[in-house]
């Protein structure tokens, strides 16, 4: 589904990615480990799109399509979802409002026409029960003086909505309390299913108790340093960085 | 061979002797008339020379040889003309067509409050002892632009609310320009009272029909009682060649609550006074705007509150996205005397620059003279955040649907405090409209 080949990206002349390979097929779930700074935020923000990222070597493609000429909206259209670290506020326009164009808007790039209405409230009534959203929380302007659980919360229930084939989730267990974090990554256990994939993006191995990894890969200055199973994030959870920043070097 | 145009100034101060053919020289009022003409020929139209008009020029309006009494009476048709109103509700509605009442299309009442005339205000004996205490009593005896609509006051609205009253519904003051002249000057006159304890909502709006030159300066007072609770919304989303000159005045007393929306849209040059007196304690003074500008356009807000009693409060939250070749301009004045302590002054201009080629002048203006109050005021001028476009483009949203919903997003804490949902609504629309967008949902 997924290949990102020897990228190298960056911004304005800093190289942030240097050569990463990386291939995800339908039905995987990838977590990609790493400390601060070592590139993984970048990661997500290139392969959904951001402009402020020039690549200078390599490609990612997606279902054998190169992505480079796609801009973000075209590859939510193809199928790609980022949940976000820090959910942006949009005061005035409440969840519900912010789904319809969201779903609409994809649905108008692929020549359908709009959702109707009843179809429409029916996929928020169930989707919202998958993450036990409560009815009221629709009609709040989105992110808006949410709780940092109610944001990441509200992501995966875009995810939910939207149905991505590829889903990258960037450090979605942060600020969240322990039931909160089960609330969402049951959530994503259930969207999960063998035509679809998701990419985990964490600093700690708590999420991965929830959501199971098939592969482990971690990430340091730019490069994945080490590839394995959901073994290796144990590892990492011991050991720390510190022995694969030594590795590396050898 | 010269053809001249006679100097818009010189026009003015020979057809008042043409106006006077037309009214009650013998009335009291035609002594406040004649002295704000003297005044007007002393200063003449304001120029960039001025502090408070250096960023608006008046020099390419005064070129424009324009009628100042329409030359025949002009009928519109409602259908013709229904979506200008706030069709949606049951309003009152003050219509002028050219300057001229239109009771065809009007809707007035004397049914324990008097929404009407003022031309009847000024000639019937009826209302002279309201007219002796309120007429020109706020509006400036020696702001230029105030004393040329001074001498020339004859027509406008009229609206009185008598104590521990409130209107039905919603009044709506129309002012449509039919075109049927090429160059149409008007200058309305309104007067609004609102006595201890009333309440009372006002649109108003002025609408030009055809791309002919209109150029409307408008003075509007408004006082405000003990209790009183005025809501003031101006709709401007005029045409490309008309240009408006609002000077509001308001005076109030204690207790009282004036908010004042102003919507800014259209219109070629736009130019808002609005002045604040208060005249009382415990007064909460508000105005907030959301201005949205493209092409050459150019909106001026001007804003005083003179704050001359403790107490207080003034609240003043002006939003503005300019794009193309706009300009804006923001001057906020905020005077509070020395016997004002206790009080809560705030003033907020934010903007965004959507073009390199937009303008916008920002100015706080705060002489304070009280050591215990508490003043704020901050503005910003930047671009929208291309993290959040960013997130909304990964979730389909398309960069122009992007950008609409977070300028939307950006000017929404203005729109909360309009009271009446279907005008909110109908500016929702306008927003959407002038950003160029359909969103799967009305804004």
């Amino acid at each position: 589904m997924l290949k990102v080949n020897n990228l190298h990206a960056g911004v304005e002349g800093n190289e942030i990615l240097n050569g990463i390979n990386l291939e995800v097929k339908a039905g995987e779930v990838h977590a990609i480990m790493g400390p601060n700074g070592s590139g993984k935020s970048t990661l997500a923000s290139v392969i959904a799109g951001k402009e402020e990222f020039e690549i200078t070597e390599g490609n990612i493609e997606f279902n054998g399509e190169d992505l480079e000429e796609a801009s973000p909206e075209e590859r939510a259209h193809k199928g790609i979802f980022l949940s976000f670290q820090y959910p942006v506020e949009i005061p005035g326009v409440s969840v519900t409002n912010f789904m319809k164009t969201a779903i609409n808007e994809s649905r108008k790039a692929r020549g359908l026409d709009d959702m109707p209405a009843n179809q429409m409230l029916k996929l928020i009534r169930e989707k919202s029960e998958l993450l036990e959203i409560d009815r009221k929380f629709l009609s709040r302007s989105l992110n808006e003086g949410f709780s940092g659980g109610e944001k990441k919360r509200n992501e995966i229930f875009q995810m939910a909505m939207l149905e991505p084939k590829l889903a990258i989730l960037d450090e979605t267990d942060s600020g969240l309390d322990i039931d909160a974090l089960r609330i969402v990554a049951n959530g994503v256990n259930k969207l999960k299913n063998k035509d679809n994939a998701i990419i985990v993006i964490t600093h700690y191995q708590r999420l991965l108790e929830y959501i199971v990894p098939d592969f482990v890969h971690v990430l340091h200055d730019g490069k994945i340093v080490k590839s394995g199973t959901k073994a290796l994030a144990l590892e990492l959870e011991d050991k720390g960085y510190d022995w694969l920043k030594n590795e590396s070097v050898v | 061979m010269e053809n001249k145009i006679m100097d818009l100034k010189d026009k003015m101060v020979s057809s008042f002797l043409a106006f006077e053919n037309n009214v009650d020289v013998d009335h009291p009022i035609h002594d406040i008339r004649t002295e704000a003409i003297k005044n007007f020929e002393l200063k003449g139209f304001p120029n960039k020379k001025q502090e408070a008009w250096k960023y608006t020029s008046l020099n390419s309006l005064q070129k424009i040889d324009f009628s100042i009494f329409p030359k025949e009476s002009n009928a519109l048709e409602y259908k013709d003309v229904k979506r200008y109103f706030l069709h949606e509700i049951d309003t009152y509605k003050i219509v002028f067509i050219d300057g001229v009442y239109s009771s065809f299309l009007s809707e007035t009442t004397h049914d324990g409050v008097d929404i009407c005339l003022m031309s009847a205000a000024l000639s019937k004996p009826m209302y002279k002892q309201i007219i002796d205490v309120y007429f020109n009593k706020v509006a400036s005896k020696d702001e230029s632009l105030t004393t040329l609509n001074t001498a020339f006051s004859k027509e406008g609205a009229y609206i009185y609310i008598p104590k521990n009253k409130m209107p039905k519904k919603p009044i709506e003051i129309l002012h449509f320009a039919t075109g049927n002249e090429a160059a149409m000057l008007l200058q309305p006159r309104n007067l609004i009272i609102a006595e201890e304890n009333a309440e009372l909502q006002v649109i108003e709006r002025h609408q030009s029909l055809t791309s002919n030159d209109v150029l409307t300066n408008s003075v509007t007072e408004i006082f405000a009682a003990k209790n009183a609770i005025v809501d003031y919304y101006k709709v401007q989303n005029d045409v490309e060649n008309a240009s408006l000159i609002d000077n509001t005045y308001i005076s109030q007393k204690s207790n009282s609550v004036v908010k004042v929306h102003t919507f800014s849209f259209g219109g070629n040059l736009t130019r808002n006074n609005l002045n604040y007196y208060q005249n009382g304690e415990y007064i909460d003074s508000t105005m907030k705007g959301v201005t949205i500008l493209g092409e050459k356009q150019h909106v001026d807000h001007h804003t005083l509150v003179h704050h001359r009693e403790p107490n207080c409060e003034s609240h003043q939250d002006y939003k503005g996205i300019y794009g193309e070749k706009s300009t804006g301009v923001f001057n906020g004045k905020i005077i509070v005397d020395k016997i004002a302590q206790k009080t809560n002054a705030f003033q907020q201009n934010n903007n965004i620059l959507i073009s390199d080629n937009a303008t916008i002048n920002t100015k706080p203006q705060l002489e304070i003279f009280a050591d215990d109050v508490k003043c704020s005021h901050g503005c910003t001028i930047g671009q929208l955040d291309e993290e959040a476009l960013f997130y909304l483009q990964t979730r389909g949203i398309p960069k122009k649907e992007a950008a609409a919903l977070l300028m939307y997003a950006f000017a929404n804490n203005v729109l909360e405090s309009v009271r009446i949902p279907e005008l909110k609504m109908r500016i929702n629309k306008l927003i959407a409209n002038k950003l160029g967008v359909q969103l799967g949902f009305d804004l």
